[in-house]
């Protein structure tokens, strides 16, 4: 097995907040009727809950489901164990008409951490942040790219993007975290 | 800026959040019918001054089609709701001609 490298090897900016690329992390993308009883023991089956519209819920082993739309949800986990949550969820599911991929090499997850974290944000994403809560999954575009963004600390959020824009991410995520460029 | 809530995934975002997709509630004229009305099909657009039906897209968001109703003129927006429709729900258009007296209606 070749070494796994995220998009851009854990660079980190320090400015009036820190930017990081938080390394490989394990994505897995599930279209699925969620309503469906099905779905949400296939999540059981990996210690994964199912969340609300628009929410973000903590499971077993520090993974999260991530609400992406009516039919789409986004499993986070440990880079390692990506294989085998994908393969639980594709076997459990394979009589339903589900869709189950591991996208862990097709993302780039970053942390953005500070009391001022949500200012680098407002500045890049059309979201009004002092009304975006704890547990709340927030797609919306960062800049030019889409993302997702959520509150995955007290003073930390989580962007994730295609890793293929990951070098564009950093570049204004660092630029609009630069010191002297805070808000208020 | 235009400003809609996305009945899919229920959030309120700015028009650049959204992809715009042209008139809505179209009735297709596909094989078998006449060149007149593939042409209408294809190519007639109402563009009114006033209440206006339209498809958007969440492309950054949900990814999902939706249809909004706004009035071209002002940017009021009336409401939004599933794509799934086949004309403008009954409560919407009671509340656009509650707005707007002389509207002539959506067909
Ligand atoms: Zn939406």
């Amino acid at each position: 097995m070749s070494e796994a490298v995220s998009a851009l090897k854990g660079e980190s900016h320090v400015g009036f907040a820190t930017v990081t690329e938080a390394g490989v992390t394990g994505m897995i993308t599930l279209r699925a009727d969620l309503a469906a009883t099905a779905t949400r023991i296939a999540l059981a089956g990996q210690g994964l809950k199912l969340p609300g519209a628009r929410e973000i819920v903590a499971g077993d082993k520090g993974r999260f489901t991530g609400w992406m739309s009516p039919d789409e949800l986004l499993v986070i986990c440990a880079y390692e164990d990506a294989p085998a949550v994908a393969a639980g969820l594709a076997k459990s599911l394979h009589l339903e008409h589900a869709l189950v991929t591991n996208v862990s090499d097709a993302r780039a997850r970053f942390t953005i951490s500070g009391a001022k974290a949500d200012q680098v944000l407002t500045k890049l994403c059309p979201v009004d942040f002092a009304t975006l809560k704890a547990g709340e999954m927030r797609r919306t575009r960062a800049a030019q790219v889409a993302a997702a963004i959520w509150r995955s600390g007290p003073e930390e959020l989580s962007l994730v993007c295609f890793r293929s824009v990951a070098g564009y991410v950093m570049g204004i995520l660092e630029v609009s975290s630069r010191q002297g460029g805070e808000l208020f | 800026m235009l400003t809609l809530t996305c009945p899919c995934c229920g959030v309120t975002v700015e028009e650049t959040e959204l992809a715009p997709g042209g008139e809505a509630h179209l009735k297709r004229f596909g094989p078998g019918s006449t060149d007149a009305e593939f042409e209408t099909y294809m190519f007639a657009r109402k563009n009114p001054k006033g209440v206006h039906f339209e498809r958007w897209r969440h492309a950054y968001g949900c990814g999902k089609w939706f249809l909004a109703a706004r009035c071209t003129v002002s940017w009021e927006v009336f409401g939004t709701y599933p794509a799934q429709t086949t004309e403008p729900p009954a409560e919407l258009i009671a509340k656009i001609k509650e707005k707007r007296p002389g509207w002539e209606g959506w067909k």
